[in-house]
């Protein structure tokens, strides 16, 4: 294996942990804030990347089909933290997750009802289906425009919060709700802003993600899963823990799955080897949330004050 | 006033006698209707039933709120169909096998789970199951993604499993084992330290209980119960397949136990009978109304479900028999 392989596949990584990233900035700071564990949080992913194939294909313009899908994913976001999820808030973890997974069997079907069961593709815009050379390797431009978005989105959101008053009503109230609030700010309206925010951030990764993925119902599922991993992990309730859980994430899941299946075939017999090398490679990063959960029980950085 | 408590306390035990007695005789009734189907079906929700008491016994008396007891029904499954396709027939083997391979399996995990509380125990309960997800995927000779039909029914030696009422009754009779375990060991210290825990655990803890201990215990038990039930499932349906092991069906079983009523004893009977039925009913709904809303209601009857998950949350947090429980003056 040559090293443009290795590093276009630590690409492929990034590009994985930076959609993760987008995915979890926002209900990392859900939990952190009101306790609020949302399963739902994959059907926002799901919203956005429909709401984008769907305007894509009648306007014909990524860009304005991308805005007006993080727009509408901002909406259902609002939408659904007023009338239904702030219902939930401050009762036990079971009722949350019970109700958000009530929500994703509600939203999948939807989804079906209007889009229908096969899949949907979204073609890559025009100007971005080139390639790029980065150091002499050469990598399609749309995945490199993913990554360059999405940390783009990283420093807005880090100025965001580390720079601005809302951003510091947003960092006390993951570190401690009553307190602030006590101090006379609405932490139940800040809350309501960052769950849009979140919201739009998933359907940002949605839209995205729309072009390299086939977009189908459930698809939220199995990016959710690894976003939770990630916000476990990083530690919920900070920013700066989905940010590296989310990269560490990413690029442990491509580079295991690209890489151990023909590992495994030179040390293991072959047959084994076969099925259990995309097996193995799946579970890694379990392995890796496992380990830390076990040796730091709050995550790698917790953002609660004990 | 104390003739209606009375009257009043017997409600919810009348309501667990009158169920119990109806799966006792639903073959004969089934068989007497000449629907023989329903044998299958009811065995399928006594057997969900089953892994919803043993959820429960985490969930609702030690308040471990658990989303990957899943993996401990395909640990069920697969030793079952393993076994079978390595030439042994014996179920009673099968079933030694499944617990000590479940008891092997869930005693690590449990310790590492245990770590963590809230949140993070729900996700690494998920990350476990999840991984034993890929790897019953990775078992390419043992069907891989497609799962794998068994040849032929475990050979409970001298009962006939091959018979659908014979299945039956094992199954009833694992049922109530169970029940009567959980019965024993919630009244017993063990179920009072657990209780407690649930309550409140520093408490527990200054009172000099070891409460890792009776929490992990706890926790293997209902995990073992899960196997149980995932014997029998996979003799059920003859098949093995991963998606036994997927998060979805441990948030069935999560539901199922809520919908019933949490940390009662007979609630996740009554919480898998109403969704068992509920999904059959939905999937085959055919009520005449207008707009065509009853073919609307079957194509869909997994939304329908979602919003019966959601309205039960947020109106009924007791679960079905819990509320009759509660009206009943609390006694568990």
């Amino acid at each position: 294996m040559s090293m443009s392989l290795i590093a276009a596949q630590l690409l492929n990584g990034l590009q994985l942990g930076i959609l993760l990233f987008l995915m979890s900035a926002g209900l990392t700071l859900v939990m952190g804030i009101m306790n609020f564990a949302n399963l739902a949080h994959g059907s926002l992913y799901m919203i956005g990347a429909y709401i984008a194939a769907a305007l894509h294909a009648m306007t014909g313009s990524f860009v304005v089909s991308a805005i007006l899908a993080v727009a509408g994913t901002l909406v259902v976001g609002y939408l659904l933290e007023r009338l239904l999820l702030s219902r939930l808030y401050g009762v036990e973890d079971l009722y949350q997750v019970l109700a958000t997974f009530g929500l994703i069997l509600v939203f999948n079907q939807t989804v079906k009802i209007i889009w229908g069961q096969a899949p949907v593709f979204m073609s890559t815009p025009e100007f971005l289906s080139g390639t790029v050379t980065l150091f002499g390797l050469s990598y399609p431009s749309y995945r490199f425009a993913i990554i360059v978005a999405g940390l783009l989105v990283g420093l807005g959101l880090y100025l965001a919060i580390n720079r601005t008053r809302v951003g510091m009503w947003i960092r006390a109230g993951a570190s401690d709700r009553e307190m602030i609030a006590a101090l006379g700010v609405n932490i139940r309206l800040v809350n309501t802003l960052v769950f849009a925010i979140g919201a739009a951030l998933a359907g940002f990764a949605g839209v995205m993600a729309g072009p390299i993925l086939s977009i189908q119902p459930g698809m939220g599922e199995p990016i959710l899963v690894l976003v939770l991993v990630v916000i476990v992990t990083g530690g919920i309730g900070s920013i700066r823990g989905a940010f590296y859980g989310a990269l560490v994430v990413g690029i442990v899941d491509t580079i295991g799955r690209a890489f151990l299946p023909a590992i495994m075939r030179a040390l293991l017999d072959p047959e084994i080897a076969r099925g259990a090398g995309p097996a193995v490679a799946s579970i890694l990063i379990y392995v890796f949330m496992a380990t830390v959960l076990a040796l730091k029980p709050n995550g790698l950085f917790p953002a609660k004050y004990r | 006033m104390n003739t209606n408590m009375l009257s009043r306390m017997r409600l919810s035990n009348c309501v667990a006698l009158v169920l119990i007695a109806a799966f006792a005789v639903a073959p004969l009734v089934a068989h007497g209707i000449g629907q023989p189907f329903y044998i299958v079906l009811i065995s399928r929700i006594m057997i969900f039933a089953i892994a919803a008491i043993g959820v429960n016994l985490a969930l609702g008396y030690v308040g471990m709120v658990s989303l990957g007891h899943a993996l401990y029904i395909g640990i069920g499954a697969y030793a079952v169909a393993i076994s079978l396709h390595s030439g042994l027939a014996n179920g009673w083997a099968h079933l030694l096998i499944a617990l000590a391979a479940g008891g092997v399996i869930a005693v690590p995990i449990g310790l590492v789970c245990l770590r963590t509380s809230g949140f993070g125990f729900v996700m690494i309960t998920l990350a476990f199951s999840q991984m034993f997800f890929y790897l019953a995927v990775g078992l390419r000779q043992y069907g891989g993604d497609e799962g794998m039909p068994l040849p032929s029914r475990s050979a409970f030696f001298p009962l006939d499993a091959a018979n659908a009422t014979t299945f039956y009754y094992m199954a009833f009779f694992v049922l109530m084992l169970v029940l009567l375990l959980l019965h024993r060991l919630i009244h017993a210290r063990f179920g009072m330290v657990i209780r407690g825990c649930k309550l409140n655990e520093a408490r527990m803890r200054a009172l000099g209980f070891s409460t890792l201990r009776h929490k992990l215990v706890a926790y293997v038990i209902s995990a073992e119960i899960c196997v149980l039930a995932g014997v029998l499932l996979a003799n059920l349906t003859r098949f093995a397949t991963p998606s036994y092991l997927e998060w979805i069906m441990s948030g069935d079983l999560v539901v199922m136990t809520v919908l019933g009523g949490a940390g009662t004893l007979i609630g996740p009977l009554v919480g898998a009978t109403v969704w068992v039925v509920l999904e059959e009913l939905l999937a085959s709904f055919y009520i005449d109304l207008p707009w065509n809303l009853s073919e609307f209601i079957r194509s869909n009857w997994t939304a329908v479900l979602g919003i019966v998950i959601i309205v039960v949350t947020l109106t009924l947090k007791k679960g079905l028999y819990g509320f009759l429980v509660a009206r009943d003056g609390g006694v568990r």
